[in-house]
Protein backbone atom coordinates (compact mmCIF):
# COMPACT_ATOMS: atom_id res chain seq x y z
CA UNK A 1 0.00 0.00 0.00
CA UNK A 2 1.47 3.06 -1.47
CA UNK A 3 2.29 5.98 1.19
CA UNK A 4 3.03 9.16 -0.04
CA UNK A 5 3.74 13.09 1.25
CA UNK A 6 1.79 15.60 -0.10
CA UNK A 7 2.54 18.89 1.65
CA UNK A 8 4.82 17.56 3.85
CA UNK A 9 2.02 15.13 5.33
CA UNK A 10 1.71 11.00 4.30
CA UNK A 11 -1.74 9.82 2.87
CA UNK A 12 -2.20 6.65 2.98
CA UNK A 13 -3.40 5.46 -0.79
CA UNK A 14 -4.91 1.63 -1.93
CA UNK A 15 -3.52 0.27 -5.26
CA UNK A 16 -5.28 2.29 -7.43
CA UNK A 17 -4.67 5.80 -5.60
CA UNK A 18 -7.64 5.89 -3.43
CA UNK A 19 -7.19 7.32 0.00
CA UNK A 20 -7.48 4.64 2.48
CA UNK A 21 -8.30 7.18 5.80
CA UNK A 22 -10.44 9.64 4.67
CA UNK A 23 -9.44 11.45 7.84
CA UNK A 24 -6.31 12.49 5.83
CA UNK A 25 -8.54 14.02 3.30
CA UNK A 26 -9.04 18.15 3.05
CA UNK A 27 -9.97 20.91 0.35
CA UNK A 28 -6.51 21.25 -0.71
CA UNK A 29 -5.95 17.81 -1.35
CA UNK A 30 -9.43 17.54 -2.79
CA UNK A 31 -7.96 19.91 -5.60
CA UNK A 32 -5.25 18.17 -6.16
CA UNK A 33 -6.54 14.43 -6.92
CA UNK A 34 -9.47 16.34 -9.25
CA UNK A 35 -6.17 17.63 -11.23
CA UNK A 36 -4.83 14.21 -11.14
CA UNK A 37 -7.99 13.18 -12.87
CA UNK A 38 -8.42 16.06 -15.65
CA UNK A 39 -11.31 18.22 -13.42
CA UNK A 40 -11.26 21.40 -11.63
CA UNK A 41 -13.46 21.80 -8.65
CA UNK A 42 -16.24 24.28 -8.50
CA UNK A 43 -18.12 25.07 -5.57
CA UNK A 44 -20.98 22.65 -6.53
CA UNK A 45 -18.51 19.69 -7.25
CA UNK A 46 -17.31 20.31 -3.01
CA UNK A 47 -20.77 20.48 -2.11
CA UNK A 48 -21.48 17.42 -3.77
CA UNK A 49 -18.11 15.82 -2.07
CA UNK A 50 -19.12 17.27 1.34
CA UNK A 51 -22.42 15.11 1.68
CA UNK A 52 -20.47 12.06 -0.10
CA UNK A 53 -18.51 12.32 2.80
CA UNK A 54 -20.86 13.35 5.98
CA UNK A 55 -22.75 9.97 4.35
CA UNK A 56 -19.69 7.67 4.41
CA UNK A 57 -18.90 9.09 7.71
CA UNK A 58 -22.26 8.14 9.08
CA UNK A 59 -22.70 5.07 7.13
CA UNK A 60 -19.16 3.70 7.32
CA UNK A 61 -19.74 2.91 3.10
CA UNK A 62 -19.65 5.70 0.37
CA UNK A 63 -22.63 6.57 -0.99
CA UNK A 64 -23.99 5.24 -4.32
CA UNK A 65 -24.87 7.34 -7.22
CA UNK A 66 -28.67 6.20 -6.31
CA UNK A 67 -28.05 7.23 -2.64
CA UNK A 68 -26.80 10.81 -4.15
CA UNK A 69 -29.54 11.32 -5.80
CA UNK A 70 -32.45 10.10 -3.85
CA UNK A 71 -31.12 11.01 -0.50
CA UNK A 72 -28.18 13.82 -1.38
CA UNK A 73 -30.88 15.03 -3.45
CA UNK A 74 -27.84 15.77 -6.37
CA UNK A 75 -29.93 14.95 -10.03
CA UNK A 76 -27.89 11.99 -11.89
CA UNK A 77 -27.98 13.88 -14.82
CA UNK A 78 -25.60 16.39 -12.64
CA UNK A 79 -23.36 14.27 -10.95
CA UNK A 80 -22.64 13.11 -14.94
CA UNK A 81 -21.87 16.55 -15.85
CA UNK A 82 -19.74 17.17 -13.05
CA UNK A 83 -17.87 13.84 -13.09
CA UNK A 84 -18.10 12.71 -16.53
CA UNK A 85 -18.46 9.03 -17.21
CA UNK A 86 -17.91 7.36 -13.90
CA UNK A 87 -19.43 9.98 -11.79
CA UNK A 88 -19.36 7.46 -8.72
CA UNK A 89 -15.83 6.56 -8.88
CA UNK A 90 -14.40 9.86 -9.19
CA UNK A 91 -16.59 10.97 -6.60
CA UNK A 92 -14.96 8.79 -4.43
CA UNK A 93 -11.09 9.39 -5.58
CA UNK A 94 -11.78 13.56 -5.05
CA UNK A 95 -13.73 12.90 -1.59
CA UNK A 96 -11.07 10.63 -0.68
CA UNK A 97 -13.12 7.87 -0.01
CA UNK A 98 -13.40 4.15 -1.24
CA UNK A 99 -15.20 3.08 -4.12
CA UNK A 100 -18.72 2.27 -3.31
CA UNK A 101 -19.81 -1.52 -2.91
CA UNK A 102 -23.34 -1.33 -3.39
CA UNK A 103 -24.70 -2.35 -6.47
CA UNK A 104 -27.38 0.06 -6.78
CA UNK B 1 1.76 17.65 -5.38
CA UNK B 2 5.03 17.74 -6.04
CA UNK B 3 6.85 15.93 -9.12
CA UNK B 4 8.42 13.04 -7.50
CA UNK B 5 5.16 12.66 -5.59
CA UNK B 6 3.28 12.57 -8.88
CA UNK B 7 5.86 9.75 -10.04
CA UNK B 8 5.01 7.56 -6.93
CA UNK B 9 1.56 8.35 -6.38
CA UNK B 10 -0.83 5.82 -8.33
CA UNK B 11 -3.46 7.93 -9.73
CA UNK B 12 -7.10 5.46 -11.06
CA UNK B 13 -7.11 5.40 -15.52
CA UNK B 14 -11.04 5.78 -15.15
CA UNK B 15 -10.25 4.79 -19.25
CA UNK B 16 -10.63 8.16 -19.56
CA UNK B 17 -8.72 8.14 -23.12
CA UNK B 18 -10.67 5.38 -24.07
CA UNK B 19 -13.60 8.32 -25.95
CA UNK B 20 -16.24 6.69 -27.78
CA UNK B 21 -14.89 4.06 -28.75
CA UNK B 22 -15.20 2.53 -25.93
CA UNK B 23 -17.34 -0.22 -24.38
CA UNK B 24 -21.34 -0.72 -25.88
CA UNK B 25 -23.64 -2.53 -24.08
CA UNK B 26 -27.47 -3.37 -25.40
CA UNK B 27 -30.03 -5.69 -23.53
CA UNK B 28 -32.73 -6.73 -24.88
CA UNK B 29 -35.78 -7.22 -22.40
CA UNK B 30 -38.01 -9.72 -22.98
CA UNK B 31 -39.54 -10.96 -19.49
CA UNK B 32 -42.30 -8.86 -17.67
CA UNK B 33 -42.20 -10.54 -14.35
CA UNK B 34 -40.60 -8.52 -11.52
CA UNK B 35 -37.92 -10.72 -11.01
CA UNK B 36 -37.04 -10.76 -14.61
CA UNK B 37 -37.20 -7.06 -15.03
CA UNK B 38 -34.47 -5.91 -12.51
CA UNK B 39 -31.55 -7.89 -13.79
CA UNK B 40 -31.83 -5.25 -16.98
CA UNK B 41 -32.30 -2.50 -15.12
CA UNK B 42 -29.44 -3.44 -12.30
CA UNK B 43 -26.97 -4.04 -15.12
CA UNK B 44 -27.96 -1.16 -17.12
CA UNK B 45 -27.65 0.84 -14.01
CA UNK B 46 -24.17 -0.13 -13.15
CA UNK B 47 -22.74 0.47 -17.06
CA UNK B 48 -24.00 3.88 -17.14
CA UNK B 49 -21.93 4.43 -14.05
CA UNK B 50 -18.81 3.02 -15.74
CA UNK B 51 -19.46 5.16 -18.43
CA UNK B 52 -20.52 2.61 -20.89
CA UNK B 53 -23.60 3.57 -23.51
CA UNK B 54 -26.01 1.33 -22.70
CA UNK B 55 -28.96 0.87 -24.64
CA UNK B 56 -32.31 -1.18 -23.28
CA UNK B 57 -34.85 -2.85 -25.95
CA UNK B 58 -37.90 -4.06 -24.71
CA UNK B 59 -40.14 -6.58 -26.66
CA UNK B 60 -42.71 -9.32 -25.63
CA UNK B 61 -43.73 -9.04 -22.16
CA UNK B 62 -40.89 -7.01 -21.00
CA UNK B 63 -43.34 -4.37 -22.80
CA UNK B 64 -44.71 -4.08 -18.84
CA UNK B 65 -41.57 -2.58 -17.92
CA UNK B 66 -42.42 0.27 -20.25
CA UNK B 67 -45.76 0.46 -20.58
CA UNK B 68 -47.47 3.28 -18.43
CA UNK B 69 -50.24 0.96 -17.05
CA UNK B 70 -48.24 -1.79 -15.71
CA UNK B 71 -44.45 -0.86 -14.71
CA UNK B 72 -45.15 0.37 -11.42
CA UNK B 73 -47.51 -3.50 -10.84
CA UNK B 74 -45.12 -5.86 -12.30
CA UNK B 75 -45.32 -9.45 -10.21
CA UNK B 76 -43.07 -12.05 -9.14
CA UNK B 77 -44.61 -16.02 -9.38
CA UNK B 78 -43.08 -18.45 -7.26
CA UNK B 79 -44.99 -21.18 -9.87
CA UNK B 80 -42.59 -23.46 -11.68
CA UNK B 81 -39.65 -21.69 -9.98
CA UNK B 82 -37.73 -24.11 -7.76
CA UNK B 83 -35.66 -21.69 -6.35
CA UNK B 84 -38.00 -20.86 -4.14
CA UNK B 85 -37.57 -23.90 -2.17
CA UNK B 86 -41.27 -23.87 -1.62
CA UNK B 87 -43.66 -26.74 -2.12
CA UNK B 88 -45.10 -26.34 -5.80
CA UNK B 89 -48.15 -28.04 -4.85
CA UNK B 90 -48.92 -24.61 -2.97
CA UNK B 91 -47.30 -22.16 -5.03
CA UNK B 92 -50.41 -21.62 -7.65
CA UNK B 93 -52.96 -21.52 -4.89
CA UNK B 94 -55.25 -18.11 -4.90
CA UNK B 95 -53.30 -15.01 -3.40
CA UNK B 96 -49.61 -16.73 -3.51
CA UNK B 97 -48.86 -14.51 -6.74
CA UNK B 98 -49.28 -11.03 -4.39
CA UNK B 99 -48.04 -12.50 -1.45
CA UNK B 100 -44.46 -13.38 -3.14
CA UNK B 101 -44.84 -10.03 -5.24
CA UNK B 102 -45.16 -7.75 -1.39
CA UNK B 103 -42.41 -10.07 -0.06
CA UNK B 104 -40.01 -9.43 -3.16
CA UNK B 105 -40.77 -5.78 -3.16
CA UNK B 106 -40.35 -5.33 0.48
CA UNK B 107 -37.05 -7.18 0.56
CA UNK B 108 -36.05 -4.89 -2.66
CA UNK B 109 -36.94 -1.90 -0.51
CA UNK B 110 -35.15 -3.17 2.44
CA UNK B 111 -31.75 -3.20 0.44
CA UNK B 112 -32.28 0.49 -1.18
CA UNK B 113 -33.17 -0.78 -4.73
CA UNK B 114 -35.17 1.54 -6.19
CA UNK B 115 -39.11 0.64 -7.77
CA UNK B 116 -39.27 0.01 -11.65
CA UNK B 117 -40.54 3.09 -12.59
CA UNK B 118 -37.67 5.45 -10.24
CA UNK B 119 -35.07 2.49 -11.93
CA UNK B 120 -36.38 4.02 -15.55
CA UNK B 121 -36.04 7.43 -13.84
CA UNK B 122 -32.47 6.61 -12.80
CA UNK B 123 -31.42 5.13 -16.54
CA UNK B 124 -32.93 7.69 -18.30
CA UNK B 125 -31.46 10.77 -16.27
CA UNK B 126 -27.50 9.01 -16.55
CA UNK B 127 -27.84 8.82 -20.17
CA UNK B 128 -29.20 4.92 -20.79
CA UNK B 129 -30.98 4.51 -24.44
CA UNK B 130 -34.40 2.95 -23.75
CA UNK B 131 -36.29 1.56 -26.84
CA UNK B 132 -39.49 -0.37 -27.69
CA UNK B 133 -39.86 -3.17 -30.43
CA UNK B 134 -42.74 -2.19 -33.21
CA UNK B 135 -43.65 -5.70 -33.49
CA UNK B 136 -45.07 -5.79 -30.00
CA UNK B 137 -46.43 -2.52 -29.74
CA UNK B 138 -48.62 -3.37 -33.16
CA UNK B 139 -49.57 -6.74 -31.08
CA UNK B 140 -50.45 -4.95 -27.49
CA UNK B 141 -51.95 -1.93 -29.69
CA UNK B 142 -49.55 0.62 -27.69
CA UNK B 143 -48.17 3.68 -29.08
CA UNK B 144 -45.40 5.81 -27.71
CA UNK B 145 -47.97 8.07 -25.98
CA UNK B 146 -48.90 4.48 -24.07
CA UNK B 147 -44.83 3.97 -22.88
CA UNK B 148 -42.21 5.44 -20.78
CA UNK B 149 -41.81 9.29 -21.22
CA UNK B 150 -37.98 8.45 -21.65
CA UNK B 151 -38.56 5.56 -24.43
CA UNK B 152 -36.53 7.14 -27.31
CA UNK B 153 -38.55 5.17 -30.11
CA UNK B 154 -40.59 2.54 -31.19
CA UNK B 155 -38.43 0.79 -33.43
CA UNK B 156 -38.20 -2.64 -35.97
CA UNK B 157 -35.81 -5.65 -35.86
CA UNK B 158 -33.84 -3.64 -38.53
CA UNK B 159 -33.49 -0.18 -36.47
CA UNK B 160 -32.33 -2.64 -33.93
CA UNK B 161 -29.76 -4.32 -35.98
CA UNK B 162 -28.05 -0.63 -36.48
CA UNK B 163 -28.68 0.42 -33.16
CA UNK B 164 -27.06 -2.67 -31.72
CA UNK B 165 -23.76 -2.87 -34.11
CA UNK B 166 -20.37 -3.44 -32.47
CA UNK B 167 -22.48 -3.94 -28.57
CA UNK B 168 -21.97 -6.44 -26.34
CA UNK B 169 -25.57 -7.72 -26.32
CA UNK B 170 -27.20 -9.41 -23.67
CA UNK B 171 -31.02 -11.51 -23.90
CA UNK B 172 -33.03 -11.40 -20.57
Amino acid sequence: MPVVTIHEREVHLDEEGFLTDPSEWDEQLAHELAANIGLELSPRHLEVIAFARADAAEHGETPTLRRMTAVGGFPTKELFQLFPKKPAKKLSYVAGLQKPVGCV
Amino acid sequence: MTASDAMTAPIPSFDDDEEDGGRKLVMICSKGSLDMAYPGLVLANAALGEGIETHLFFTFWGFDIINKKTMAALKFTPVGNPATHMPQMLMGLPGMTSFATHMMKKQMDGLGVPDVPEFLDLIHGAGGHLWACRMSADMMHLEEDDLYDGVEAIISASDFMEISAGAQTIFI
